[in-house]
């Protein structure tokens, strides 16, 4: 951290060195170089769509492969390892402990992401970031998609380590005068989001695995031609995808409850309503899983018990929403750029969330379910929430890092952008959805309300793409060139920030 | 935390719960209305694999492609795949169910109006997913 450019070392000493603060560096710049590889593809996809017939990628084969590694990327490759990095620079400061609870873990845990990042991106499969079976097991192209659960089972391994380490950081190594009920709200969400991981990654890893050995031929779990069942993959897959979306949403929520108050310049409206709506969501976000197989053929009852789960959860979120506000209320409010961030993620939230709604009600869903609007929908959630709180966080905790500050103007302007563009590619694709554009194709007939949707859906595109080359530019320049910061108050907001020093690096 | 009242956040948890309530409750009546297959419904066997669907009428004739049915009539559409799984939807009429192999997925219609409508496959299903496509002509047999 800090210091790497103003005292630098050699980079190999970063490498293998396992305090928390150089573990926490890697984790930020490979999540952020796997942010700007598959916000690639993303562009690719949008330029593709910009009018029916191909264009730029030319062939459907290319194009399924495309958006698998796209997804598969920004979900396991940046959201995941990024809420890890903040983790590792700010769970051990905020529980007042001199590292994580296992430095070398850590570090091995982190050392199995680009490996895993290698496979996915070599292999470069094409079954969608569901892998479902049959298709996954009798139809997808080998190597690649062995390359893949090959790529899933490292990271999964890689995020349940990750996920015991914070776990016994923030209950056994916080400090003795410290009360569970004063660990902050950041590290509360790490607490919840590592224990959903500890029970939901599991089932997955088992899912691959039966995958991968019904793909040998050995087994025939999910393969109908052998006695299995593919709907045994979905409930295997959803077990722990659905709990996971709030894996990658808890996190940032966390890092919003860092940054809200700290603007607002008032304490947090209700902490104890924050950790309960954080354990509250972590046991019911499994309570809903099949709400993604209502088409799959399911009972009436069935349907009506995942209805309920889904709407369950709803409350909890809410109150996240509520507390937010409630702390913004009458506080003297500065709008810096990590704030900017946080109020536009939160305005997000709940557009995202209103049409999570809308899907959890089972008759509607039906004219929703596979088309634009899913993926509308959760774009709101993992770019306009996950990412948006993420990179507002990031603009936070720079100074912190680099010891300099960012440029703010150039900041605001990302923000600005990036918050155009969203409501621009995401609110349209609900629509394109509503219209019935299926998801997941390569071309589509010529109807005129698609063609417009589309394009107004990639003009969006392209304007966060150009937000990020501003983003990019900023922070490598600042991170060499920029002010030195003021380390103690970096936003002039008053207060306590937590400063570089409490995070003393034995090497330095 | 301390020196604010809680109330307002009661309140706003209590508006939120009812209209959760509320939500589910007309989804699960309006769920309930849908499901129900009317009788007399004239079976149709929908098959779909990589990457077209077929269909068997209860008469015996077959169609590929294209589904030809009559206004006024109920039909209830029994869903099969041969191969990977697909989608069977009928984007205009709220149509869609999973075709699973193994499975028999059941979902039912009855068209109102004569015309044409698109029918797609909606689940990934390889290559030529995106354009697994096919029409369903309504037919009035009294015009
Ligand atoms: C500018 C930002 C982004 C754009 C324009 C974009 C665009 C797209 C598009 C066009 C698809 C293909 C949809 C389909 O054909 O079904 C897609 C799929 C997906 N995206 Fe994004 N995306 C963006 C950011 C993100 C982020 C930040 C994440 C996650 C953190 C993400 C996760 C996914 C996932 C999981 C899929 C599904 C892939 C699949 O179907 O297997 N995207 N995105
Ligand atoms: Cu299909
Ligand atoms: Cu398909």
């Amino acid at each position: 951290m800090v210091l790497e450019l103003q005292k630098p070392r050699p980079i190999w000493q970063i490498m293998f060195s396992t305090h928390h603060t150089d573990v926490g560096l890697l984790y930020l710049i490979s999540s952020l170089a796997f942010l700007f590889l598959g916000g690639t593809l993303a562009l690719a996809i949008r330029a593709e769509l910009f009018l029916p017939g191909a264009q730029i990628i030319g062939d459907a084969m290319t194009f399924n492969r495309i958006f698998t590694v796209h997804g598969t990327t920004l979900i396991f490759l940046f959201i995941i390892p990024f809420a890890s990095a903040v983790g590792n620079y700010y769970v051990p400061i905020m529980v007042r402990y001199k590292d994580m609870a296992y430095p070398k873990l850590n570090a091995i845990a982190f050392w199995m992401i680009p490996p895993a990042g290698a496979l996915i991106w070599l292999g470069f499969a094409d079954f969608t970031w569901y892998a479902t079976p049959p298709y996954s097991i009798i139809s997808a192209p080998g190597p690649a998609a062995d390359m893949w659960i090959f790529g899933l089972k490292i990271l999964g391994i890689s995020s349940v380590l990750g996920a015991i380490n914070f776990i016994v950081t923030i209950l056994k190594c916080k400090h003795p005068d410290m009360s569970i009920g004063q660990v902050p709200l950041l590290a509360w969400s790490f607490l919840s989001s590592s224990l959903i991981i500890l029970v939901a990654i599991p089932t997955f890893a088992a899912a691959l695995l039966m995958l991968l050995t019904d793909r040998l031929g050995v087994s025939g779990f999910f393969n109908p031609a052998m006695g299995g069942d593919p709907i045994a993959y979905a409930h295997l897959f959803w077990f722990t995808f659905h709990p996971e979306v709030y894996v990658l949403v808890i996190p940032a929520i966390g890092m919003m409850y860092e940054i809200i108050p700290r603007f607002s310049r008032k304490p947090i409206y209700s902490y104890n309503s924050g950790v309960f709506a954080f354990v509250l969501l972590s046991i019911v976000g499994f309570s809903s899983w099949a709400h993604h197989m209502y088409a799959t053929g399911m009972s009436f009852t069935e349907k009506t018990v995942f209805m309920v789960g889904t709407l369950a959860a709803v409350p909890a979120s809410a109150m996240h929403v509520f507390n937010f506000v409630a702390t913004m209320w009458n506080g003297r409010i500065k709008f810096s750029t990590p704030m900017m961030w946080a109020v536009g993620g939160i305005a997000l939230f709940f557009s995202a969330g209103a049409g999570g709604v809308a899907n959890a009600a089972m008759p509607l869903d039906f004219t929703t379910h596979d088309t634009y609007w899913v993926v509308g929908h959760f774009h709101l959630f993992v770019m306009g929430t996950i990412a948006f709180g993420s990179i507002g966080f990031l603009y936070y905790m720079f100074p912190y890092v680099t010891g300099r500050m960012y440029n703010e103007t150039m900041g605001k302007i990302h923000f600005v952008m990036s918050f155009v563009g969203t409501v621009l590619v995401f609110f349209t694709q609900h629509v394109l959805g509503l219209y019935g554009m299926p998801r997941r194709i390569f071309d589509y007939p010529p109807i005129p309300e698609w063609i417009a949707m589309n394009q107004i859906a990639t003009v969006g595109a392209m304007v966060i793409g150009v937000s990020m080359a501003i983003f990019l530019a900023n922070m490598i320049y600042s991170s060499g060139k920029g002010q030195l910061a003021n380390t103690e108050d970096p936003f002039g907001v008053g207060g306590k920030y937590y400063y570089p020093f409490e995070a003393k690096n034995p090497s330095h | 935390m301390g020196g604010h009242s809680n109330w307002p956040e009661w309140i706003y948890i209590g508006v939120v719960v009812a209209l959760m309530c509320w939500v589910g409750a007309e989804a699960w009546e309006a769920e309930r209305l849908v499901e129900h297959v009317p009788e007399g419904a004239e079976t149709i066997i929908v098959t779909g694999q990589q990457w077209f669907w077929t269909f068997e009428h209860e008469d015996g004739t077959k169609e590929i492609g294209e589904l030809h049915v009559e206004v006024g009539k109920a039909y209830k559409l029994e869903i099969h795949s041969k191969d990977v799984n697909h989608s069977f939807n009928i984007h205009d009429y709220v149509v869609l169910m999973d075709a699973i192999p193994g499975r028999v997925n059941t979902v039912w219609f009855a068209p109102t109006d004569a015309g044409e409508h698109d029918i797609q496959c909606r689940e990934y299903c390889g290559l030529i997913h995106y354009n697994m496509r096919g029409k369903l002509i309504v037919e009035d047999p009294t015009a």
